[in-house]
């Protein structure tokens, strides 16, 4: 216990010290603000232009969310379809692998052309930019489930579906768990990529035009916002994820249930 | 520790072991290949055996000889390459019969508490199951911690896997076999991996689950004393591919005590299989 707090404290001070050496390294090299901001100005600029700001927090955040629900759903299904048998995890890998090649950024404009501008692309792009890793990591939990396991349920009788229901899916729990934490800061990154391309809003389309009005503080705060939320929702499933998959990492103070 | 009993002081009916009882499992003929053409290799030969319904057979031999491959094919997790099980009079995977089954590993869920652990054939077995959710934490919960406490893991329901030592786990293992009160019973290698002390007072409470419910048991060992001394009947098999070479009653009132196993007559009856098999691993 008192190892992670002190990890936690030291944590708390590596970010603390970069501030504060940013804001150092600035003031004594004389840093103009059209280049690099100071953290200081940063927040001032957060503060006094909030409530112009919430809006299109909220926006990318829900773009963002619908997003890799969507994306959860999906990849889930897909994992699940191609992870419970041999064949299918063969054969349809090499097309999975070539989708994940493609730069999402490319596809952006063709969800413009299908959609039109605003909300539904950046949906769309957040959905594609997450489904992948889930796909992966719930294809290989089940693939690599111990045949051991699944005999003790074989042995009374289980129906493939009781099997995967009380084996399989539960053993692919801390995968799923490793892949949502990827997937979740993903989905930020094609929401804002989306966003900066084609809509009136969202952070992605603050910071856009922040930039070309030279509002260099405001493209900061823009990003200040996203890190912010990726690291609120990365806390959040990671809660979940201690909750749910306690057995793989063996906690001691795994609650008991 | 002395016993009072001769060794073959054998009562009549105390093992139901005649030819005319009624069959749990029946191998006709059958044989396991894996593999095919030049690489095809043969885990079991052709084999024909019966188990008495409530009889407690011992499965010995040397490793690598099948004895795993027939437990396999009883409890349905293998199909045979030619012939055909029977198990409770219909094909093994009609699963006829409650089938109760221990592996070599204790083969725990690792995300479920011990006492889920044992739960789960409730979970999955008919009638059992259509009850589970209203009695998981009622009736079944009871029975499990009955069960628990029988092979002295009293309180440790509430534990992981993980917080357990390899033998208290080989006896969650055996409470698993055994919640939902199987027809048939089998033990693939149970107390393998324990010490001797520890694998000692397993066979006596194994042997008192036995007699508790008769149920029918095909016992897989390499550890003769293991076999004399829980079995009723005693089948040796040859090395790969393997099939029966021996087949004998041990004809031991029950309950037996521990201080059986250094009797004369059950050391000359563990000294002759030794024998046998040391004569057919050549």
């Amino acid at each position: 216990m008192d190892d992670e707090l002190s990890i936690n404290i030291a944590s708390a001070a590596l970010i603390c010290g970069f501030f504060a050496l940013w804001e150092v390294l600035c003031l004594l090299l004389g840093v103009s603000d059209l280049i690099l901001p100071r953290p200081s100005d940063i927040v001032a600029t957060l503060i006094d232009r909030f409530p112009v700001l919430w809006p299109h927090i909220l926006q990318t955040l829900y773009t963002t969310l619908v997003g890799f629900a969507l994306g959860v759903g999906i990849g889930v299904a897909i994992g699940v379809l191609i992870g419970v048998s041999r064949i299918a995890y063969g054969v349809a890998y090499p097309l999975l692998v070539g989708f994940s090649s493609i730069p999402k950024v490319a596809v952006v404009p063709i969800f413009v052309l299908w959609f039109g501008s605003g909300t539904t692309p950046a949906i769309l792009t957040a959905m594609v930019i997450c489904v992948f890793p889930i796909v992966v990591n719930i294809a290989t939990g089940l693939a690599t489930t111990e045949p051991e396991l699944e005999d003790v349920l074989k042995s009374l009788g289980a129906s493939r579906r009781q099997i995967l229901w009380n084996v399989g899916l539960p053993r692919t729990m801390p995968y799923f768990f490793a892949s949502l934490k990827v997937a979740i800061t993903l989905s930020f990154v094609g929401a804002v990529l989306s966003e900066t391309v084609a809509s009136n809003r969202g952070i992605g389309n603050v910071m856009m035009s922040a930039s070309s009005n030279f509002d260099v503080s405001l493209v900061f705060a823009g990003l200040m916002i996203l890190a912010a939320l990726g690291v609120a929702l990365y806390v959040v499933f990671s809660m979940l994820e201690r909750r749910v998959t306690g057995w793989a990492t063996r906690k001691n103070d795994f609650a008991v249930t | 520790m002395t016993v009072q009993r001769p060794i073959d002081a054998a009562q009549p009916g105390v093992d139901a072991v005649t030819t005319r009882a009624p069959k749990a499992v029946k191998l006709e003929n059958v044989s396991v290949v894996f593999g095919r053409g030049e690489k095809a290799v043969t885990a079991l030969a052709p084999t024909t055996l019966d188990l008495e319904k409530g009889a407690f057979l011992a499965l010995v031999g040397p490793s690598g000889c099948g004895k795993s491959t027939i437990l396999k094919l009883v409890s349905n997790l293998l199909a045979p390459s030619s012939g055909v099980v029977i198990v409770g009079g219909k094909e093994a995977k009609a699963k006829a019969l409650k089938v109760g089954m221990a592996f070599q590993n204790p083969t725990m869920l690792p995300w479920l508490s011990i006492e889920r652990n044992v739960m789960l054939p409730l979970k999955i077995v008919p009638p059992y199951c259509h009850r589970f959710r209203a009695e998981r934490k009622g009736e079944f919960r009871d029975r499990v911690h009955a069960l628990l406490d029988k092979v002295g893991l009293t309180g440790f329901g509430d534990h992981f896997p993980w917080q357990l030592s390899g033998g208290m786990l080989q006896r969650a293992s055996l409470c698993r076999a055994l919640i939902h009160e199987p027809d048939l019973l089998l033990l693939d290698e149970p107390f393998g991996a324990l010490d001797q002390f520890t694998r000692e007072e397993l066979w006596a409470i194994l042997q008192d689950l036995y007699l508790d419910r008769r149920p029918s048991v095909i016992l897989v060992t390499h550890d003769l004393r293991e076999a004399g001394f829980l079995a009723s009947r005693i089948c040796v098999m040859s090395p790969r591919p393997g099939k029966i070479i021996s087949d004998r009653a041990v004809d031991i009132p029950r309950p037996r005590d521990i201080g059986l196993i250094y009797q004369p007559a059950f050391v000359e009856m563990t000294q002759e299989l030794r024998a046998l098999i040391a004569q057919v691993r050549k």
